[in-house]
């Protein structure tokens, strides 16, 4: 039975989800104004611009399917529910028993498919290409994030997320090369999850380096508010996915007020630095080419790979 | 002490001669040393002979029948050949192939490297021979190049890369030896030493030891020129000036093979099998065989003849890996034997190419018209090298399928096909280059007589008779090896 | 410090130094090469230190001294005023493609676990389980001597073998006796003149450091 308070403790993470998604993303882009020189709008913007397109009507290609209809609810529903399993300020969450991290990379994986299907529903050539782009870059990724979830799970012999936190964060303190190297391999999987420099840039709708703008070129109105905010709890879901697994202090053990309210002064600053760190990387790399992505995504399942062995090698 | 004055004479004149190497008379001065080397050497084998074998130097260097008797023959074959380079060199200096600076060059490193390979046999520490003959590689790597076209560079630097290669998989397999004798022996310099090891030898971890002499086995098996990892030796024994190719063929293999035999010694001591002694006796035949067929494709004459060397290599260490005392005797024969006759042929194929103007055989006739000594010395030194009776070779070769039939006689007809067709192929080659009238190409030149009639004369009177020391010390050797 | 802190921190320099002889396999620049091989000197003279502090085996003081000035300082700023002099710049190509070279090192990781698997049961030394990252190392070396053909390339996968070499002395036996580090160090001193000189050379007769052009010495048929 679920008792009363860690259902409000479900309730309330997947409320900052939702709510502190765009701030996260607003975050981002301000630091990165900052970095370049240039003048920004502030953190909010990112709210204002959902608010705007909500208001716009919505313009369907004629020959559009049910898919290219359903998939902004299906992109944002499945996201809300991958929001359910992170534990962002607590580890008390009755939703976190139905799944595990590999259950996680699965849910990622129909975003996915849904997306790359709506890509190509309309027929443009932009739309095709970006889903193909997508996919391959994803047939390389998945291993990579699977590999570097799986390393990262050795240390605490379980892929329940809550018992990694529980494991890491109320353990003992060791030194470990493997989760060294999975942060690593993470690292460079949220990258080209996300959309970010080095593999695409968030920023850009040129027809030669755009890959997820390109799916979504054809959405309009509240289809790509929903898809944008989708976008955004995607990047927030897995900066805090990796600030769970690799840097759990501060997340409280227990479903009690105060611990949670730490919990959350604890992870807006985590979110925060990782944000910095996020632009750090963005500007000082430049996008790798697309025929060097293999590279890139194998050196990601390389280093989770190393991760996975040295743990049997080394501990 | 004398030992001492032994190694110290080839590195004094090392640094001697890098700054006179190129005055006239440096060649007799590399002689004078390397003479000096021999005199010190042949006093050595004087004292263990009588003595017993004998501890230098707080322990760092021992010396035993095993190695003395490669430590004169180094040093004889170097004397021999320092006397053969003065007229070679002087040749090659006439023809403009070889400036001042590398003459120096050259004569410094060939005393250097003496006194490594020198060193190499008379360390008594593992890790002291590893580090000599890495040395002896880098002495000679720039000499091979010394000409500077494109196949001695390339030559060169295949020699650099696999033998490097080769010899840090061997200094991988020293780490595992010293680690199995650190068990036994305490952790310092004394874990690594030949006379400690070889008394607990059947203390050491057999698995350790197993693994290391995989490795130890690549590693000098690469430098004895063992197939499959003897790419290096034809190029580089070919290209190179020819005095260096005689020493690299004559003596730089037999050390690599001490190496490898000393090694044996302590893995089958400690694993109580003959798992390395068969190793060896594998990978020798190997080369026999691959080394034979390749010996009917080659058309360059130094190249054949560094095949026919990895040939012999094959011999000796399928004799070492046989094991007893007949095949022992008939491998530590054979290393003496081929040592003069490898470094007396090459003699005589490096003045036969000078006179051509090219080391291809095609281009070479009329030896025996054009210059008699050399003619009648190359047949005869591809008679021995073949091994037909009377020469030495043929008694090492005899003593050694005796002990193969005796041991492993399933093998035997796998070996008479290797010297069978080694063979056919020399001969094959040789017979037209000596008969016939003399091409117009030719040119004459003044031979070394005296290196290449004194070893030739040596490995006849080997063949005929064995003197009473020669046996003795060899007897003694074969009981250290057991 | 006690000893489960060093074999923890020994550990992960372990993993660093397998971690930049895998960089040398992928990275394609040869200015990106040198910089990798000193981290892995540096990675290599900081493990040294401290198994020396742990165990007490001063020894290893000087030779962690003797790596971090021959292989972090000496060795790459040879190799940089070689590149500097010969106006090598460019990328290299490597003749396996980048991919299938990272799974065949991987392979060889496992293979060298297993091989060293008997040892590190056997040893009782702080730093036994690093011996098989040392293998490791030496056959990432090896592979990456094998799989480029820049001579520059060949050479550094040369000394990162001999990188790995003297890490497995210290994974397996707290270093060689000082007699036997000393002339290893002379030797590669030696070795790196040698081939200082032999990049001239090849850059003179052939106009460039390809290796895959220094290939005519065969058997004709």
């Amino acid at each position: 039975m679920i008792d009363f308070s860690s259902f409000m403790t479900e309730v309330l993470q997947l409320l900052i989800l939702l709510l502190a998604a765009p701030a996260f993303t607003g975050w981002v882009k301000t630091v990165k104004c900052r970095m370049q020189g240039r003048t920004y709008a502030g953190i909010f913007q990112p709210y204002r611009d959902i608010a705007k397109l909500f208001s716009k009507e919505v313009i369907l290609a004629e020959n559009a399917s049910w898919i290219f209809r359903f998939t902004p609810y299906i992109v944002f529903g499945v996201t809300v529910l991958i929001g359910g399993i992170i534990p962002l300020v607590s580890i008390d969450l009755p939703l976190a028993d139905t799944a595990d991290v590999i259950a996680l990379v699965m849910l990622f994986a129909i975003i996915r498919f849904f997306t790359a299907l709506a890509g190509m529903d309309i027929g443009t050539a932009f739309g095709g290409m970006g889903s193909s782009r997508e996919m391959t870059i994803s047939s390389l990724a998945e291993p990579a994030m699977l590999m570097a979830l799986f390393t990262a799970s050795l240390g605490a012999n379980s892929t329940s997320l809550t018992h990694m936190v529980q494991v890491m964060a109320h353990g003992q303190f060791i030194l470990r090369p493997s989760l060294a190297f999975a942060l690593l391999s993470y690292i460079m999987v949220h990258l080209t999850e996300t959309g970010r420099i080095p593999v695409d840039n968030p920023a850009t709708h040129l027809e030669l380096t755009m890959i997820h703008e390109a799916m979504i070129l054809e959405y309009s109105g509240r289809h790509l508010a929903l898809i944008e905010w989708a976008g955004m709890m995607k990047l927030f879901i897995y900066s805090a996915l990796g600030i769970a697994i690799f840097c759990p202090w501060g997340i409280a053990a227990t479903d009690d007020p105060s611990g949670m309210l730490l919990g959350g002064v604890f992870l807006t600053c985590k979110l925060a630095a990782g944000g910095v760190i996020l632009v750090l990387i963005e500007t000082g790399l430049a996008k790798v080419r697309l025929f060097r992505l293999t590279e890139y995504l194998g050196s990601a399942f390389l280093f989770a790979t190393l991760g996975m062995l040295s743990f049997f090698i080394l501990e | 002490m004398i030992l001492l004055v032994l190694l110290g004479i080839s590195l004094f004149f090392a640094v001697v001669l890098a700054f006179v190497g190129d005055w006239r008379y440096a060649p007799e001065i590399n002689i004078a040393g390397s003479a000096a080397t021999f005199s010190a050497g042949v006093v050595l084998a004087l004292h263990v002979y009588l003595y017993g074998p004998m501890m230098v130097g707080h322990k760092f260097f021992f010396v035993d029948a095993f190695n003395v008797y490669l430590a004169v023959l180094t040093s004889f074959v170097s004397m021999t050949t320092a006397i053969f380079s003065r007229r070679y060199m002087r040749v090659e200096r006439a023809h403009g192939r070889v400036g001042r600076w590398k003459m120096r060059f050259y004569h410094a490193m060939y005393q250097l490297f003496i006194f490594a390979m020198l060193l190499a046999l008379l360390t008594n520490n593992f890790g002291v021979l590893w580090i000599s003959m890495e040395l002896a590689t880098l002495s000679t790597v720039l000499l091979v190049s010394l000409y500077r076209t494109p196949t001695a560079i390339e030559a060169a630097w295949k020699y650099f890369i696999l033998c490097g290669v080769g010899i840090a998989q061997a200094l991988f397999g020293t780490v595992l030896l010293y680690f199995a004798a650190e068990r036994v022996l305490g952790v310092g310099g004394e874990a690594l030493l030949w006379t400690n090891l070889s008394q607990v030898s059947n203390q050491l971890e057999p698995t350790v030891l197993r693994l290391a002499f995989v490795f130890l086995m690549v590693g000098y098996g690469t430098k004895v020129g063992l197939v499959p990892l003897h790419n290096w030796l034809p190029d580089a024994h070919s290209e190179g000036p020819t005095p260096i190719s005689a020493v690299l063929s004559g003596l730089l293999l037999n050390v690599a093979l001490y190496a490898l035999v000393r090694c044996k010694v302590l893995v089958d001591g400690s694993t109580g099998s003959h798992t390395a002694g068969r190793m060896l006796m594998g990978f020798g035949l190997l080369s026999i065989l691959v080394a034979a067929f390749s010996l009917l494709r080659q058309k360059d004459i130094k190249r054949m003849f560094s095949y026919s060397s990895i040939e012999n290599m094959g011999v000796a260490t399928f004799a070492f890996g046989i094991g007893g005392p007949i095949a022992t005797f008939g491998a530590l024969l054979h290393m003496l034997v081929h040592s003069l006759t490898k470094s007396a042929i090459f003699f005589t194929a490096g003045h036969a190419s000078q006179m051509h103007g090219t080391q291809e055989m095609d281009k070479i006739r009329g030896l025996i018209s054009g210059n008699p000594v050399v003619g009648w010395a190359f047949i005869f030194g591809a008679i021995a090298l073949v091994g037909m009776p009377p020469f030495g070779l043929f008694a090492s070769e005899f003593l050694i399928l005796t002990a193969t039939i005796k041991d492993a006689p399933l093998l035997t007809p796998l070996l008479l096909l290797g010297l069978g067709v080694a063979f056919a192929a020399i001969f094959r080659k040789v017979q037209p280059m000596v008969a016939g009238a003399v091409p117009p190409w030719q040119t004459p030149l003044k031979a070394a007589h005296v290196p290449v009639l004194l070893h030739m004369a040596l490995v006849l009177i080997l063949g005929l008779y064995m003197p009473r020391f020669l046996s003795d010390w060899f007897h003694m050797a074969v009981g250290i090896l057991k | 410090m006690t000893p489960s802190y060093a074999a923890q921190i020994n550990s992960v320099m372990a993993a660093l130094i397998l971690l930049t002889a895998f960089g040398l396999l992928i990275q394609r620049r040869i200015l990106g090469l040198l910089h990798l091989f000193a981290w892995q000197g540096f990675f290599l003279s900081v493990s040294t230190a401290i198994v020396g502090y742990v165990t007490g085996v001063h020894h290893l003081f000087i030779s962690s001294f003797l790596t971090l000035t021959l292989k972090v300082i000496l060795l790459p700023y040879i190799l940089y005023v070689l590149m500097r002099k010969l106006n090598i710049k460019r990328e290299i190509e490597s003749l396996v493609n980048i991919p299938a070279t990272m799974l065949i090192g991987i392979a060889l990781v496992i293979f060298s676990y297993h091989l060293t698997s008997p040892i590190t049961h056997l040893s009782t030394l702080v730093t036994r389980s690093t011996l098989a990252v040392a293998l490791a190392t030496v056959m990432l070396g090896l592979l990456m001597m094998v799989t480029r053909s820049h001579a520059v390339t060949q050479i550094i996968g040369f000394l990162a073998m001999e990188n790995g070499l003297f890490f497995a002395a210290t994974s397996a036996t707290y270093g060689m006796p000082m007699v036997v580090e000393l002339g290893v160090a002379l030797d590669l001193l030696i070795a790196a003149f040698i081939f200082g000189i032999f990049f001239f050379h090849i850059s003179t007769t052939f106009d460039s450091l390809d290796v895959a052009q220094m290939a005519k010495l065969k058997e004709e048929d």
